[in-house]
């Protein structure tokens, strides 16, 4: 079976005056269809990179990116993207965020404003659809973009951390919401996080960045006794807190192994 | 007054509703006292109302003025000119910003002598326009539009550079190209901005007008500053300045209220 989203030996570069930085090295890796899957890693290795890539704003500077086994076009309407802010406009209202999208690809055709509609109908905006995105909570925003890149029925859902500009207590409740809704609707979704309590409590499997330039370092599957897939409840499992430790090590052995002392793993530590 | 306020609550907005009205009456009395102090000293001769005027002279002349129906000619060509160069800045300097915008070489390649003559003092090119454009209002326009357009596209452009990038990201990841950037990003995102530097605009294209008319003007505010000035009717003069700084806050209070206006749509 073709995976959905297949990536082989990926190299990507940038290019400064002050020389050449390699951000991804050698990146492999497979997604099926329907899985979950959270990319952690230390700020600096490249997880944004490796979306823009998969997303097809940026070029590789070698190896291939499959999609259904076809290679990606750029922004292909069969991608989501969600970033770290929700950016809807506040000159739009909440329905004319969540129809951005149609507007841009020129669908705005009766059948996908109701789609639309039904979106925010199901998930409990259709009283805010009038209102600016100022009147809405944290919580409620997110809702609203992960409803905008939703319009466009894409199979493959690309997040990059969003959930990181949320308080503590919104961002679990938010990520509980959005990753159901996520798996409600069977998406294929590849989350940027590095929160690896998170990653636990979300993904089907994680894979573990490593190092600048950044490469797989290693790869975990996670699976609950219970079959729970709640991030919220899976926090409770006996399991959670093994798989923790086990991608705490995974990173701390990839530390080891950075030519800079320092790392950014300060920075781990320190939000976990 | 709402029901369930408390005393303290009642206390404070009496006593900013107390301060607000204690600045208006200052504001006042403050020109009040002005205005009778210069009446009086050139009632008294303390000083010669010929050459200072007063305020009673500047009603008469303003008076006279109404009559006869030429300030209106003339308030009213003054208001024209302002008008029409502070449209076309408007539009020049959203066009050039956009056109700046739309290719980074270009913008490179203009911006140090955008710089450049934004700083020039434009009143330096004033005889020059004369020389090239005639003795009528194009060139007055013309003076007004150079005071305040570089520094308009200037504003414009570095507004639109500063567009968060991720704004822009979100429309290509949504498959928009640099087009629904500019149509659904930096344009709407730019309107606080172009109101902002419309407000200032206003203020230099009057700026302008009154240079222009300075050195080339059959009618105008600022051609009856030169003209009273040249044959010694210094009450005409005052008028005229008394007239634009009406004419200056009035303007300037429409741009406000049109900024109201666009804030409380969104």
């Amino acid at each position: 079976m073709i995976p959905k989203l297949e990536v082989r030996n990926l190299n990507y570069s940038y290019h400064t005056m002050d020389g050449e930085t390699t951000a991804l090295s050698d990146i492999s890796f497979s997604v099926k269809s329907g899985e979950f899957i959270a990319v952690v890693g230390p700020s600096g290795c490249g997880k944004s990179t490796l979306l823009s890539l998969i997303c097809g704003l940026f070029k590789p500077d070698s190896g291939t990116i499959l999609l259904d086994g076809r290679p990606v076009r750029r922004a292909s309407s069969g991608i989501g993207y969600m970033l770290q802010k929700d950016h809807l406009f506040e000159w739009r209202t909440i329905r004319s965020n969540a129809s951005l999208g149609l507007e841009i690809r020129k669908k705005m055709d009766d059948l996908h404003k109701s789609r639309v509609a039904g979106l925010l109908e199901t998930y409990g905006l259709e009283p805010f659809s009038g209102a600016r995105p100022s009147q809405l909570s944290g919580g409620m925003r997110q809702r609203a973009a992960l409803i905008r890149t939703l319009a466009l029925e894409p199979d493959l859902l690309l997040l990059d951390e969003p959930f990181s500009a949320l308080d503590y207590q919104t961002r679990l409740a938010v990520c509980d919401d959005i990753s159901t809704i996520i798996r409600d609707r069977k998406k294929t979704a590849v989350l940027i996080t590095h929160d690896l309590s998170e990653a636990v409590s979300v993904a089907d499997r994680v894979l573990v960045l490593t190092g600048r330039p950044g490469h797989v370092g290693a790869e975990l599957t996670v699976s609950f006794a219970s079959g729970e897939t709640s991030p919220l409840k899976r926090r409770n499992e006996p399991e959670f807190s093994t798989y923790f430790n086990e991608i705490w090590r995974l990173l701390q052995r990839g530390a080891e192994h950075l030519p800079d002392p320092k790392g950014n793993y300060a920075e781990v530590l320190h939000e976990n | 007054m709402k029901i369930n306020e408390t005393p303290a609550q009642r206390e404070f907005v009496a006593g900013q509703r107390r301060r607000k009205r204690a600045v208006l009456a200052c504001r006042i009395l403050l020109l009040a006292a002005v205005l009778t102090i210069w009446e009086v000293c050139a009632g008294l001769g303390i000083i010669n109302d010929f050459i200072f005027s007063s305020p009673s002279r500047i009603i008469r002349c303003f008076y006279t003025m109404l009559l006869d129906g030429s300030i209106f000619l003339h308030t009213g060509v003054t208001v024209l000119e302002t008008l029409v160069s502070f449209f076309l800045v408007v539009t020049i300097g959203i066009l050039g910003a956009i056109l700046l915008w739309s290719s980074r070489t270009l913008s490179e390649i203009m911006d140090p002598y955008l710089v450049m003559l934004n700083s020039l003092p434009k009143s330096a090119l004033a005889p020059i326009l004369i020389v090239w454009l005639g003795n009528n209002m194009r060139t007055i326009v013309v003076a007004a539009v150079s005071v305040a357009v570089f520094g308009s596209i200037l504003t414009l452009h570095n507004g639109f550079r500063s567009v968060d990038p991720d704004q822009i990201r979100l429309i290509y990841s949504l498959g928009g190209n640099r087009a629904d950037v500019l149509k659904k990003v930096l344009l709407p995102g730019s309107v606080p901005l172009i109101i902002s530097n419309m407000k200032v605009n206003i203020g230099l294209c009057l700026v302008g007008v009154i240079i222009g008319e300075f050195l080339s003007a059959q009618a105008g505010l600022g051609y009856l500053i030169i003209y009273g000035s040249q044959v010694f009717k210094l009450d005409l003069v005052m008028m005229s300045i008394v007239i634009l700084c009406g004419l200056s806050a009035f303007l300037y209070q429409a741009i406000a209220v049109l900024e109201r206006k666009v804030q409380g749509t969104e």
